[in-house]
């Protein structure tokens, strides 16, 4: 952890806050709405992007966990541990604004047939028992391994239940990207495009941040040791 | 060569120290028993045979459940875990080995169960035989990783089924379906896949659980 | 045929071995005392690759088919009677002869006419004893024993102390124990653990 990396920090932070702020500008105020949704549509342009940065942080403490049990080095095992960390948080929110979503379209809070909601919390069950195995193993290779495979079939089971859920419930949940593409004007597409960017960076960046308090945490608990 | 006979000679162990201790293959086929009675009561009148599939299901998951929390017992009573780790065999044959007498508990009780199910409540046909086998291989290839990574934890019994059981959806999913769907074989094509994809990570990842 | 620098062992917050260095050749005898929780156990079971060192650098120059290892627990199935754990540990640790091998073992150790009884029903010499066969069954080239004496009977004592004569000299070994005056003869270095 090099002081470089923390420099680069608040630069970041303050480029994702200014990015979420627009974006946010953008789906409320500018995109225009769409002849079916309305109104509601605003939340699609969160929701969707929230759901596309839990994948990626699930992606990304998957890759660390490979390297974990690749290389060996026990540094990765705190960062597949955040990056699965922030992935629950915004797979949280993507359960959250995807009730808000269908409470504002059908009605319902929750709607067994919307595909990715049901993935969604298939997904948030199996992450929410990664901290439970992590909190009742002792620190060391042992929980780092097991931790480390845990994230891996994580992964793995994103496109297995994916499939699962779709044999199993009929598939209302609209379609963003059709074949032909995107389903929306230029506005609305830039829209969407910047709002993801804007998470995706978000996400990054919370995960620099807790990674480097975690980083700090630990070589102060060090230190404390060394000094009796 | 070498590999099999190891799996072989790990497997017959387990079916052994089973066969003598005699504690978890009894225990599992009163508990799918007991399940199914239980089942009948909870059904109000006029339910379709489709809700019974479903809970054939959960009785499924539930005894497999009780035969792998009690898996690695006998490893763990004299540490005999360490010993078989320690031996030049390949770690993965430990986990196949563990998993193939698993499956045999697993298939022996359903033996009893699923005529039982048939006599209770409704027909099973070919698939949806097929649909049990092969999530029963699902279910304990996976679950015996797991039941391994809970073994170190103070909390393996509230753990063991917190790790299975999001896993297990996906062949819940692929049972019921090829139970009840007219279209069964793909339910059973997504029981294969499941099979096929996670039993090679966990056959992988054995190794990386059980050393530091 | 181990060499090690500043071995150090955490388990999270505690650290249980610390700084600890071992020059050991090939047919060497080292003893490893301490007190009570001074990280014997710890010690060898990072010697035999069971945990690793949290630091510190460790070569040791032998497979696990060349290591046998005694723990403090005797790591043979209850349920299984003697023979049949040799057996399975026969299979796994590809020992030739195995028939042969695994009776010569248990009359050296007095364990013949209960072969086929189940561990369960064993004293705990006798499954002490067990353990020993077990962990000299292929004829390890390093050998590490965790206070191997402790759950002996006098009959055990007996069959260790002559078994360990004829193995020092020809094999390289590691013994824990908490009585060093009985095994000073034989050692040729010893490791002191705080």
């Amino acid at each position: 952890m090099s002081t470089s990396s923390i420099r680069t920090l608040p630069g970041l932070a303050a480029l994702a806050a200014g990015l979420m702020g627009f974006a946010l500008f953008l789906a409320f105020f500018v995109a225009p709405e769409a002849a079916i949704e309305g109104v509601r549509q605003r939340i699609f342009y969160i929701h969707v992007p929230i759901a596309l940065t839990a994948y990626f942080c699930f992606g990304l403490g998957a890759w660390k966990a490979l390297l974990l049990l690749w290389r060996g080095d026990e540094r990765y095992d705190l960062e597949s541990y955040v990056a699965i960390h922030q992935g629950t948080i915004f797979g949280a929110l993507t359960l959250i604004t995807g009730s808000i979503w269908a409470r504002t379209s059908w009605g319902v809070w929750w709607a067994w047939d919307e595909d990715q909601l049901v993935l969604f919390l298939v997904l948030f069950l199996f992450y929410c028992a990664y901290f439970m195995l992590r909190f009742s193993l002792e620190e060391g290779p042992r929980r780092a391994r097991s931790s480390a495979v845990y994230g891996l079939f994580g992964v793995v089971l994103i496109p297995v239940s994916f499939l699962a859920v779709r044999l199993a419930e009929n598939l209302i949940h609209p379609t963003v990207f059709t074949r032909d593409g995107p389903q929306m004007t230029g506005v609305m597409f830039a829209t969407f495009c910047i709002a993801w960017a804007a998470l995706t960076l978000l996400a990054y960046v919370l995960y620099r941040v807790e990674l480097a308090g975690k980083r700090i945490d630990a070589n102060l608990r060090e230190l404390r040791e060394v000094l009796g | 060569m070498t590999y099999l006979t190891d799996v072989a000679a790990l497997t017959r162990k387990d079916l052994r120290v089973e066969l003598r201790a005699r504690d978890t293959l009894p225990a599992m086929l009163l508990f799918v028993l007991s399940t199914l009675v239980v089942f009948h009561f909870a059904l109000p009148e006029g339910t379709g045979d489709n809700a019974a599939y479903g809970l054939l299901w959960v009785a499924i998951v539930f005894t497999a459940l009780l035969g792998l929390a009690r898996a690695w017992v006998p490893e763990q009573e004299h540490g005999v875990l360490d010993g078989l780790v320690l031996a030049p065999s390949d770690r993965s044959a430990i986990w196949l080995g563990k998993t193939l007498a698993t499956l045999a508990f697993l298939v022996a009780a359903q033996v009893v169960a699923l005529p039982a199910f048939v006599v209770f409540f409704a027909p099973l046909d070919l698939t949806a035989l097929a649909g049990v086998l092969l999530a029963d291989i699902g279910i304990c290839a996976v679950g015996s990783l797991m039941a391994a990574m809970a073994a170190a934890s103070r909390s393996r019994e509230v753990l063991l089924p917190l790790l299975v059981l999001p896993l297990a959806i996906p062949l819940i999913v692929g049972g019921v379906g090829a139970a009840i769907s007219p279209e069964g074989e793909r339910y059973l094509l997504l029981l294969a896949l499941y099979d096929g994809v996670f039993a090679v990570l966990s056959w992988a990842s054995f190794e990386y659980v059980v050393t530091e | 045929m181990i060499r090690a620098r500043g071995l150090e062992k955490r388990y999270g917050r505690r650290r249980v071995l610390v700084g600890v260095d071992i020059a050991l050749p090939a047919s060497g005898f080292a003893l490893v005392i301490g007190a009570n929780g001074s990280g014997k156990t710890t010690l060898l079971r990072v010697l035999a690759g069971l945990a690793a060192p949290t630091r510190g650098v460790l070569e040791v120059n032998a497979d696990r088919a060349q290591l046998g290892y005694l723990a403090h627990e005797p790591l043979v199935y209850r349920e299984l009677t003697a023979l049949e754990n040799l057996e399975l540990f026969g299979v796994l640790y590809r020992v030739s002869e195995r028939r042969e091998r695994i009776g010569m073992l248990l009359e050296r150790f007095g364990l013949w006419d209960a072969r086929n009884e189940r561990v369960s029903t064993y004293s705990r010499g006798m499954t002490q004893r067990l353990a020993l066969c077990r962990t000299l069954l292929h004829e390890p080239a390093l050998i590490l024993l965790d206070e191997p004496y402790s759950a002996l009977d006098e009959e055990g004592v007996e069959l260790l102390d002559r078994e360990l004569e004829a193995l020092a000299g020809s094999r390289t070994l590691v013994v824990a124990t908490h009585d060093p005056q009985r095994l000073a003869r034989l050692a040729t270095t010893r490791i002191a653990l705080a």
